[in-house]
């Protein structure tokens, strides 16, 4: 069982940790409020009066987060393979080339359907 | 345990780039070549043209496909179960190869339901992002605009349920769960009529299916931590051994329980077992028909292959530890899915249930741990898939009325018979198969299923699987009743006439469903182990390092 | 045949040794039912395109169907008669495990012969349906329903166990049901197709108990095995699968108490009546009760049963037919009659077998032959059914007239024609069979004979002879050739065939491999037939009959219209109040009891079993509720369930 030692502990100083900055904050931080602080946090955005749509976000912002993780991921996915580029070799190269031939055609339908035009 | 169908080896990792045999993996690379040629078609062919192009695309890349499989399980080896490829990531068996073949060729009779256009109008909305309801919305489906984005993804998740039954490695599985399951929740919010319930069972399979993945992944890196691989071999050969090399004491057994209990859970969910149920009338009720043809098909063919690959290969070790958990499991689904089903009032949240107590029975062969369970649980996914989507190909005719929604509502179907014989008898003969009437591909399965669990002493659950057959048939005979002697109701539905293509799945899930109960021989002969090629429990063990 | 031959067949048991079959002609004997079956797939499913030529396919194939069924005879004629069972396996159903499950047929001289009457006398009939039915736009369905037929009751007759065996038999009922309905326009049609359904219904559920009761006790359901045990289960066990066997054969063949159905089988279309409810289907039970010789040997009191109920349906039919003046109700009264012959001599043990079903083929031919006058009569009288509006067509219909004279003569037992040699032997069975049962039984068969004189004398008077009451509007005219050949044919075989099968007992000898020999066989020499007390008394009572109905009917004006009756008449009329009988005994106590078990159902037991389904329902409801529609809900199922399975795993550790 003491293999599972260090995760119980671990697990104990986590728990404590929010408890304790919780109770900490709640006891010792000044409570002043005003409007603002009493409003739901949305980054920003002013949660009344709604927007146009009954609050919903056009979706074009969805379209470029998502273009942006799938790029964000595909630099991830090179970084290993750059760094032991001359080790795998061609086999390497030939699955790292069609990788990036695949993200491309999914790119390239993006592109053709639109989703790149903000109006 | 002895399972020589199925075949397992671990990775040999060498300075040299890996030969990988493309020719075991070409069914596989044909469905993906042709998805990804579907995008293409989505991004550079004129929109009037794509539908026809797309539907001509998938189905000429599913029949390849069968034709590919067909042709590599007659190379396969006939002293062995099969190979393993790619760093032993997947494993091309008789098993895998037939689950493969019984998801393409349920995965093209779906595709003919997802295929059929009555008078420009599909099964799917015209413009999913538009607000139902919306001007936007009105004006999309004046124009006519089509979603034929449907074929590629239907594509990427037939690949998903390809790879699912033959993945060796658990991260390979996991990899195939989520481009078999991407699709779908997307699919399934995808319904032409009242979209606001087809989207929110889009938004619930999603939520609860990423539930249930992040349960697999958990148990995955508990089945990690305790054999130190993800490999199935290797995994297997901890398990035998009773810990891997973090655990030569042996006193991993509540990471590998734990492991066993988690992906069970992901699996389960899949397949939709009680507890684990819940989604599926919600989902199956809501997706456009088509799609829960799909669904109630071929992603439950997949489900269960990988199901019985997880706890036959890695897990086969300690089948007495989890052939309880599936007893519980089996128990409750049989029962409590029986049960609520006799109240249901809407034929697809009806066929949903039916789907899960024939989930439970399938389970029972799971339990029996043994080659003829593995067999039985074939022919009965196979035997099922036809009829299910036969039935659900009569739904999509049964209209409120002339271009209306489908009539859900059982107490419209009354009189049924007179009006329609022909598609009432096409779905009496799936409701009669459903309940395992002899002659019909359902008894037959039953029988396999029933006398595996028998043979593995499992009669408790067989007396279970039979009573809850007896309450099913219960409301499968009711609603023959129904339809046949009840007199038709005033606001009877209209049946719009069959389409060539969903003629033709109803067609041959018929023919299939008779078929496979008159002359089940041939199918059943290639799936049981033969007598003079028995291989003994030791190919599981020692295939290890022949990676290819 | 020399006779030491025929004493070795004899002295062997009464289950020859089934061999293997052989050659392409037994081998292959499947496409005896494969080719109507396919005939009827073609007509059901290649709708409109078939109209124009499928009702020649239907005739085709049952023809070639009769073809096989002949080739196969004369095989089986070339071997020694103790290896003239062959065992034809079709093809392996599923084998799973350790159960298998075989498809296979059993063809022998009992089978043959009934095959080669089905598929005879049933192309013969549809051939004359395509005259009989070309006006009629649904004729592609009802050839379709006559090859199903044909090809259900070959599944019956070949098979080799009970389950496959009743599987033709609710073919049979089926296509028996959709053919008596085939007018579904006509209210009666429908109402007379539901009442044969139901009826069926309940002698099937005493041949499936039966069939469920074997596989329990012998753990097999095929023939060979259930009769090699038979001898060594309990009497009473054997008791009560014979008398659910007989009960099975009783709804199938129409005899008491469940012959109601018959009479109103006749809405159907003649040739349905002709083939299905006179030469073949209703002959089923017979084949039942002799194909389950060595069960009913077994129990020696269901075996007196079914010649009781025999003995007692033969009566009735005849008494009914005497009364009818609806053409073909008085012909169902007959047919009642006549199987009840044939039951009566199955029951009378091995000594009555043979004369069973020689009977039964004779009958087929000239019962099939009479239907098919009746219904050339029809064709030619407007679809008039009422004898009191026929009388002197002789003229009219002279190949009618002659082909159901030379069928009447042959019912009647007019000495040398096929009835007189096979009912004879029923009745020289009944006598020999001894004992104060013997003698009633025998008594019965010779009153039978009389009335059978009465009744048909009655049927051939009101209809060729004396003065023509036709209706204004009725221009009778003989039918067409498609119409009067199969009659002719039927004819030849009314007058032929019984000498042919009977003389020098060669149907019996070559029946013996499959149903047995009795230990002295009596002897079908013509001498003795013309001068033993029982044919002198059988003929004399024949004479009568007919002399007694000419004295009423053809020295008489017959009325237009029905006069009133006496007690007799007006019971016989009312099918001696059967349906009165089945209402007041059965349906009326049936509702009374049904009443007094739901009150106290709903009082008492409701707790008990109703309670099982409310409980059921109960909870199917309850269970609902946890589907409320919400996600979060079902996650939190998904976390217990998750829980459950961790917990079940975790008291492994």
């Amino acid at each position: 069982m003491e293999l599972y030692a260090p995760i119980f502990v671990l697990a104990a100083i986590g728990a404590a940790f929010v408890v304790v900055s919780m109770v900490v904050g709640s006891i010792a931080g000044p409570k002043r409020y005003n409007r603002a602080k009493l409003q739901a946090y949305e980054c920003g955005i002013e949660p009344t009066p709604q927007p146009a749509g009954g609050g919903r976000f056009t979706i074009k912002y969805y379209l470029t987060a998502m273009l942006f993780i799938v790029f964000d991921i595909e630099i991830i996915f090179l970084y290993p393979w750059a760094v032991h580029f001359d080790e795998l070799g061609v086999f390497g190269l030939i699955a790292m080339v069609l990788f990036l031939v695949n993200v491309s055609i999914a790119y390239a339908y993006e592109w053709r359907r639109g989703g790149l035009e903000w109006e | 345990m002895s399972t020589p169908l199925l075949v397992t080896a671990a990775p040999t990792i060498t300075e040299n780039p890996p030969q990988i045999d493309y020719w075991l993996l070409s069914p596989m690379l044909v469905v993906f070549g042709a998805a990804v040629i579907g995008v293409l078609v989505e991004a550079f062919v004129p929109a009037a043209r794509r539908r026809a192009v797309q539907l001509g695309l998938a189905l000429a890349a599913v029949a390849a496909a069968f034709v590919l499989s067909i042709l590599i399980v007659g190379a396969l080896p006939a002293d062995g179960p099969g190979e393993t490829l790619a760093f032993g990531s997947v494993a091309v068996d008789r098993v895998s190869v037939f689950l493969q073949g019984s998801v393409l060729v349920l995965g093209f009779v779906s595709l003919l339901l997802i295929a059929e256009n009555r008078r420009g109008e599909s099964a799917f909305a015209a413009q999913a992002a538009a607000v139902p309801g919306s001007e936007e919305e009105r004006e999309h489906v004046m124009a006519g605009s089509q979603h034929t984005e449907v074929y590629p993804l239907v594509l990427f998740a037939l690949l998903g349920m390809q790879l699912f039954p033959a993945a060796n490695d658990f991260l390979t599985m996991f990899v195939a769960l989520e481009v078999m399951s991407l699709p779908l929740y997307l699919l399934c919010g995808l319904a032409r009529r009242r979209r606001l319930f087809s989207q929110e069972a889009a938004v619930k399979y999603f939520l609860l299916g990423a539930f249930s993945s992040a349960f697999f992944l958990f148990g995955i890196a508990m089945v990690y931590g305790y054999a130190g691989s993800v490999n199935f071999a290797e995994v297997a050969a901890a398990v035998r051994e009773g810990g891997g090399p973090l655990f030569a004491d042996g006193g991993g057994r509540p990471l590998l329980l734990l492991g066993i209990g988690l992906i069970a859970v992901g699996l389960l969910f899949k397949v939709g077992a009680v507890p684990f149920h819940n989604w599926k009338p919600d989902v199956y009720q809501g997706a456009p028909t088509p799609i829960t043809a799909l669904m109630a098909s071929c992603t439950l063919v997949a489900a269960f292959g990988a199901l019985l690959r997880v706890f036959y290969v890695p897990f086969g070790g300690s089948a007495a530890d989890w052939a309880p958990m599936l007893w519980v499991v089996a128990i409750l689904t049989m029962v409590l899915a029986a049960v609520v089903a006799v109240t249901q009032r809407d034929i697809k949240r009806l066929l949903a249930y039916s789907s899960v107590v024939h989930a439970g029975f399938v389970l029972t062969a799971v339990v029996a741990a043994s080659p003829e369970g593995l067999a039985g649980a074939m022919f009965y996914l196979a035997a099922y898939g036809f009829t299910t989507i036969g039935a659900f190909a009569v739904v999509t005719l049964v209209r409120t009325h002339e271009n209306g929604p489908e009539a859900g509502e059982l107490s419209q179907w009354a009189g049924l018979g007179r009006t329609s014989p022909l598609l009432a008898g096409a779905l009496a003969l799936f409701l009669l198969a459903f309940a395992g009437i002899p002659l019909t591909s359902g008894f037959i399965g039953k029988f396999a299923v029933f006398e595996a669990a028998m043979a593995a002493g499992a009669a408790p659950l067989v007396v279970v699987g039979v009573l809850s057959s007896a309450v099913t048939a219960f409301f499968y005979v009711r609603i023959i009743v129904l339809m046949f002697f009840a007199d038709p109701a005033e606001t009877g539905p209209t049946v719009v006439r069959a389409g060539l293509f969903t003629g033709s799945a109803i067609a041959i899930g018929v023919a299939a469903t008779f078929l496979l109960g008159v002359y089940p021989t041939p199918v059943l002969d290639h799936l049981l182990p033969q007598p003079g090629t028995e291989q003994g429990e030791s190919l599981v063990a020692t295939a290890e390092g022949s990676a290819g | 045949m020399a006779v030491s031959e025929l004493t070795l067949a004899a002295e062997q048991h009464a289950h020859a040794v089934t061999t293997e079959a052989s050659g392409a002609v037994l081998e292959n004997s499947w496409l005896l039912i494969a080719l109507p079956l396919v005939g009827a797939a073609i007509l059901l499913l290649g709708g409109r395109r078939t109209n124009s030529w499928g009702h020649w396919l239907a005739v085709a194939l049952p023809l070639a169907s009769f073809g096989w069924a002949v080739a196969a005879l004369l095989h089986m004629l070339g071997a020694p008669p103790e290896e003239r069972s062959y065992a034809v396996p079709v093809y392996t159903w599923f084998s799973v495990g350790g159960f298998d499950a075989e498809v296979s047929l059993l063809l022998d001289p009992l089978s043959i012969s009934f095959a080669l009457l089905i598929t005879g006398v049933g192309s013969l009939i549809h051939i004359y349906s395509v005259g009989y039915m070309a006006h009629d736009d649904r004729r592609r369905r009802f050839f379709a329903y006559l090859n199903l037929f044909v090809a259900a009751m070959l599944v019956l007759v070949l098979a080799d166990n009970y389950a496959l065996l009743f599987l033709g038999w609710e073919g049979v009922g089926l296509a028996s049901y959709l053919l008596i309905g085939f007018w579904q326009h006509k209210d009666s049609a429908a109402v007379a197709a539901k009442k044969a359904f139901l009826v069926n219904r309940v002698g099937d559920m005493g041949l499936l108990i039966a069939i469920m009761l074997m596989f329990t006790t012998f753990g097999t359901v095929a023939f060979h095995d259930v009769f090699g045990a038979a001898g060594e289960a309990g009497q009473g066990l054997m008791t009560a699968i014979g008398l659910l066997l007989l009960l099975g054969a009783c709804g199938k063949s129409a005899q008491l108490p469940l012959q109601s159905w018959l009479l109103d089988a006749m809405e159907g279309p003649t040739p349905v009546s002709a083939l299905i409810h006179a030469a073949t289907m209703v002959t089923a039970g017979v084949y039942l009760i002799v194909r389950s010789g060595a069960v009913f040997e077994a129990a020696p009191a269901a075996q007196l049963t079914v010649a009781i109920v025999g003995a007692a349906t033969l009566l009735a039919g005849a008494i009914i037919g005497c009364a009818k003046d609806d053409i073909k109700k008085a012909l169902a009264g007959s047919t009642m009659s006549q199987i009840g012959y044939m039951t009566m001599a199955a029951g009378l043990g091995p000594i009555g077998y043979a004369a069973a079903i020689a009977h039964l083929i004779t009958h087929g031919f000239f019962k099939a032959g009479l239907f098919l006058g009746a219904g050339s009569v029809m064709h030619g009288m407007n679809d008039e059914v009422d004898m009191r509006r026929y009388g002197g067509l002789r003229g009219a219909m002279p190949v009618t007239f002659a082909t159901f004279g030379l069928g009447y003569l042959a019912i009647i037992g007019f000495p040398l024609l096929s009835g007189w040699w096979t009912k004879e032997g029923i009745i020289a069975a009944a006598f020999e069979s001894g004992g104060a049962a013997g003698m009633v039984f025998g008594a019965a068969a010779l009153l039978g004979a009389g009335l059978t004189a009465f009744y048909m004398t009655r049927v051939m008077i009101m209809t060729f002879f004396g003065k023509r009451r036709w209706a204004d509007d009725a221009h009778p005219h003989e039918s067409p050739a498609s119409m009067t050949v199969p009659m002719i044919v039927l004819a030849v075989g009314s007058v032929a065939l019984g000498a042919a099968l009977v003389f020098g007992y060669r149907f019996a000898a070559f029946l013996e491999p499959a149903i047995g020999a009795p230990e002295h066989h009596h002897a079908f020499s013509m001498a003795t037939m013309l001068t033993s007390w029982p044919s002198l008394a059988a003929l004399g009572l024949m004479v009568l009959g007919v002399a007694t109905a000419w004295f009423m009917y053809g020295r008489r004006e017959v009325a237009r219209t029905a006069p009133r009756a006496g007690l007799v008449t007006a019971a016989a009329r009312n099918e001696l109040y059967g349906n009165a009988i089945n209402e007041g005994l059965l349906m009326r106590p049936g509702q009374q009891v049904a009443r007094a078990l739901a009150a106290f159902d709903t009082s008492v037991v409701d707790g008990l079993v109703n309670g099982i389904g409310t409980s059921v329902r109960d909870s199917s409801r309850g269970l609902r509720g946890a589907q409320t529609g919400f996600a979060r809900t079902y996650a939190l199922t998904m976390l217990f369930g998750a829980a459950i399975v961790v917990a079940t795993l975790a008291v492994r550790i």
